[in-house]
């Protein structure tokens, strides 16, 4: 039995099927991608010379400032949400934990302009602080404006974020390693040594890589809280290389310079992961031990309470600002019914696409990490971290390039809606393969050989053995798509956006015609609209029994 | 419930994509012109009552997006009439010699300055201006001077130029008042500026919020608030060397010149039918006559003692000039 994970030989051809899913999921996120680049090189051929004048001073101004906010964005958000997400995992039962981690799902929702003012509200020159602020520093209190404010910022967005990934890292430790360190008496920091950290560093290069892929793309936030265009990340210079000066060569370039950033990060961040050797037993033990000695209780205690202020302070202002407006009209308008429906149907269609496609990868990872024993293939890599590279690429080129694609055929404002839907669901894949991956290849290292021995397989073992084990990150995953899906502006600034007014749409028109107390509003509805999905992923994925 | 009828048709609609309507006038315009609260709806029903045909709109983000994606599908546009460009932007949009003369009369077009393109009509404008919040501002600035010279302390929150339409019109209004001496302004009004926003909605939702006691935006921004919300808190500053002016126009494309719609369309833009929506929907002033006189208030905002706009040719030259030499200033 301790042969690794050979599969044996009746098995191949399932592994392949896994395989081929994997690909097609791929081979979707390739089209949708390299549509988008083939669509810009063909516009970008009348006019190559944009690519070589790419790379001047500005270009690596820029890529230092976005690396440098990016790289201290990720450490700010990641290392904290580590002892968060352990604390959290620590204690399994305290009151208003579920409603704690339902509340970290959301600021994935929240436009981008939303949060900003939120977190202004607290921290800005007329915030709620700033009377303190101003008494502590002895002068006026200037506001968070410059890095500090982008870094609080993107904390707040990804803390939250980073802290429910490392949880699920955490949940995905077989419960017999947990009854054991209990059983031999391990104290706090033996367990964490033992086991805790062990699980989720081999977590880390993924979430890691995550934040810091939302961070490098941050555009609102950064030109908003940064105070002056010496805040300017790629992304800004992309979206300009489309606009006055419509110059697809640059924003080609651009963009496969933010993708080669990345790579080389992502390439850093492997260094820091670790492989767990999964666990091949069978779990007998129910659940967890909670061992929590009193004075790591009041640490712990310490640390969540200080994450939910953080996290929740921006949420509460938005909710006071929202509370002002004057709801129930808004909620009566025809307009808003229907961005709600739109939003709502474009954002599950999305969900559902994207947990798919996850699936897919997901599997297909596992599958070749099993055949190819130890080697890394390319493939492995593609389907492991690869696809999720897609979040680099902003939205504005997506939609251009396939402008330019469909502007013949006619069919424009039919491809609107599909674009939207697609784009969301490949957006929210990293998310989702975060959330599914550690529960999905621990139930593998589990079940794999025994299903091989029983000849459990299809139909049979998904609603045997892996969907009362998946359930439940399948419907985490699937609240993060939606609520991702759902605070997304859309790719299609240039579609002629009739079809798809969705909610944050709509936020950012009433804002746009002075309508700021309604745009407030519907940032609250929105809000709690992510708040009740997550909810209910949460009853869905609840383990039966 | 309207929700439920309404999710039914969207699903639908999502679906099967939008049913093209038996359209005899498709016009590409901006979002805001569009939605509910804009001109649009009451210049579709207004003209399609007059003419018995059918106006199709198709809403891009904004102006720039609109002469981008014109740019994009090339002779092969669907649209009869592009509505919302800025001057600034019609010399590159003339350039694409996708426009058609409008042979319509000028002579109820009213705009400072005057009027005399053959290509493009205009059909609304506004003065850029800086709006303060008269319970933090005790002394507005009286100039573009005052502003780049005045107490650090009090703060304007601005829009980046190299995103946003009001961004460039700084810009350009800096230029048109200080010429060379631009980057030295900049550098001096640089501790007055709170922060850069993307566009429009963010530096305004910083104001309003109370971030910033100014804000760039349009010398009738106040009427809205005055109107629509009964406020009279915020003002806007007059600048003893003039405001800068923008010019929102519509062209026809040479697609469009085959309709004989379009040209009536274009007609009906400057008169009343059309004109007497911009006001109090679009928050700009009209280019021609209206039905009746406009809402006092509007007679009560800053008048400007002069107009400054630089010609489209110009700044379409000099714009990466202009904006790069802004750049280096304010990323110091």
């Amino acid at each position: 039995m301790a042969v690794g994970d050979e599969p044996l030989s009746t098995a191949a051809p399932m592994a392949d099927r896994r395989i081929v899913a994997g690909v097609v999921a791929l081979a979707v996120v390739a089209v949708v991608i390299g549509g988008a680049f083939a669509g810009l090189l063909a516009e970008a051929g009348r006019n190559p010379g944009g690519a070589v004048d790419a790379f001047d001073g500005y270009l690596f101004r820029i890529v230092r400032f976005t690396l440098w906010q990016a790289v201290l964005s990720t450490l700010l958000s990641v290392a904290p949400a580590i002892l968060v997400a352990r604390a959290i995992s620590r204690h399994p039962r305290f009151p208003g934990r579920a409603m704690l981690l339902r509340l970290f799902a959301v600021p994935l929702a929240l436009p981008a302009i939303v949060a900003a003012l939120g977190v202004l509200a607290l921290y800005g020159r007329a915030g709620l602080f700033a009377g303190l602020l101003s008494d502590i520093s002895q002068t006026g209190w200037p506001g968070i404006y410059g890095l500090s404010g982008i870094l609080v910022a993107h904390v707040f967005f990804n803390l939250p974020l980073a802290t429910r990934l490392f949880l699920e890292t955490l949940e995905a430790v077989p419960a017999d390693q947990w009854r054991l360190s209990a059983q031999l008496g391990m104290t706090a920091r033996t367990t964490l040594r033992v086991v805790e950290w062990p699980a989720m560093r081999a977590g880390l290069p993924g979430i890691a890589g995550l934040v810091f892929m939302l961070c490098v793309t941050s555009f609102t936030i950064v030109l908003m809280l940064g105070g002056g265009p010496g805040a300017t990340t790629l992304e800004v210079a992309i979206y300009q290389s489309l606009r006055f000066d419509f110059d697809p060569a640059r924003a080609v370039t651009l963009t496969l310079v933010q993708i080669l950033l990345t790579v080389l990060v992502f390439a850093a961040l492997a260094r820091l992961g670790a492989v767990v050797a999964g666990d091949a037993n069978l779990p007998v033990s129910s659940r967890r031990f909670a061992t929590a000695t009193v004075p790591e209780a009041a640490v712990n205690a310490l640390l969540i309470g200080v994450a939910f202020l953080f996290v929740a302070g921006p949420m509460a202002a938005t909710v006071v600002a929202g509370l002002r407006a004057d709801l129930v009209r808004i909620a009566g308008e025809e307009a808003f019914c229907a961005a709600l429906v739109t939003s709502l149907v474009l954002a599950s269609i999305s969900a559902v696409g994207s947990v798919l496609l996850s699936l897919a990868l997901v599997k297909a990872r596992r599958a070749l990490e099993i055949r190819d024993r130890g080697a890394v293939s390319l493939l492995q890599r593609l389907a492991g971290n690869g696809a999720t590279l897609v979040l680099v690429v902003p939205p504005i080129v997506i939609g251009a390039g396939w402008f330019v694609l469909l502007r013949h055929s006619g069919s424009v404002f039919a491809a609107a809606p599909v674009m939207v839907a697609a784009v969301n669901a490949i957006m929210a894949m990293p998310f989702a393969v975060r959330a599914i991956r550690p529960a999905h290849d621990a139930a593998s290292h589990r079940h794999d050989r025994l299903c091989q021995q029983l000849g459990i397989r299809g139909l049979v073992r998904l609603r045997l053995i892996d969907w009362p084990v998946l359930r439940r990150p399948l419907a985490t995953a699937f609240a993060f798509a939606m609520a991702l899906s759902l605070g997304d502006l859309g790719v299609i600034a240039l579609f002629g956006s009739d079809s798809v007014q969705t909610l944050p749409y709509l936020l950012y028109s009433r804002m746009a015609s002075y309508r700021t107390s309604d745009a407030a509003g519907i940032a609250l509805i929105l809000g709690l609209l992510c708040l009740a999905l997550v909810m209910a992923a949460d009853r869905l994925g609840r383990q039966p029994g | 419930m309207r929700c439920t009828i309404l999710t039914t048709s969207i699903a639908l609609a999502l679906l099967a994509g939008p049913v093209q309507a038996a359209g005899k006038l498709t016009v590409y315009t901006y979002e805001s012109f569009t939605a509910e609260w804009g001109p649009g709806p009451i210049v579709e029903k207004a003209f399609e009552e007059t003419c018995g045909c059918d106006i199709e709109f198709v809403s891009v983000a904004d102006g720039v997006a609109l002469l981008n994606r014109l740019k994009l599908e090339g002779a092969a546009t669907e649209a009869d009439i592009v509505l919302g460009l800025d001057t600034n932007l019609t010399y590159e949009a003339r350039q694409t010699g996708l426009f058609a003369p409008h042979g319509v009369d000028l002579s109820s077009v009213d705009v400072p300055g005057g009027w005399s393109d053959d290509t493009f009509v205009p059909f609304d404008y506004g003065y850029f201006a800086v709006v303060y919040d008269t319970e933090t501002v005790s002394e507005p600035p009286a100039s573009l001077h005052d502003l780049v010279e005045g107490d650090p302390a009090v703060k304007i929150a601005i829009q980046d130029p190299r995103t946003s339409t009001p961004g460039l019109g700084l810009l350009l209004w800096m230029k048109a008042v200080y010429g060379d001496d631009a980057a030295d302004a900049w550098a001096k009004l640089k501790d007055r500026v709170l922060t850069v926003t993307p566009g429009w909605s963010e530096a305004y939702g910083l104001f309003t919020g109370g971030e910033a006691q100014m804000v760039l935006s349009y010398t009738t921004s106040p009427a809205y608030h005055r109107i629509a919300e009964d406020n009279d808190r915020y003002a806007a500053a007059s600048f003893a060397e003039g405001h800068y002016l923008q010019i929102e126009v519509a062209g026809i494309t040479e697609k469009g010149a085959a309709n004989p719609l379009a040209k009536e369309f274009i007609a009906f833009m400057t008169g009343p039918g059309f004109q007497d929506a911009i006001p109090e929907t679009n928050w700009m002033f009209p280019a021609g006559k209206t039905s009746k006189p406009l809402n006092p208030v509007f007679d009560e905002l800053v008048k400007p003692a002069k107009t400054l706009i630089i010609d489209a040719e110009t700044v379409a030259g000099n714009r990466k000039a202009w904006i790069d030499e802004w750049l280096s200033v304010m990323s110091r």
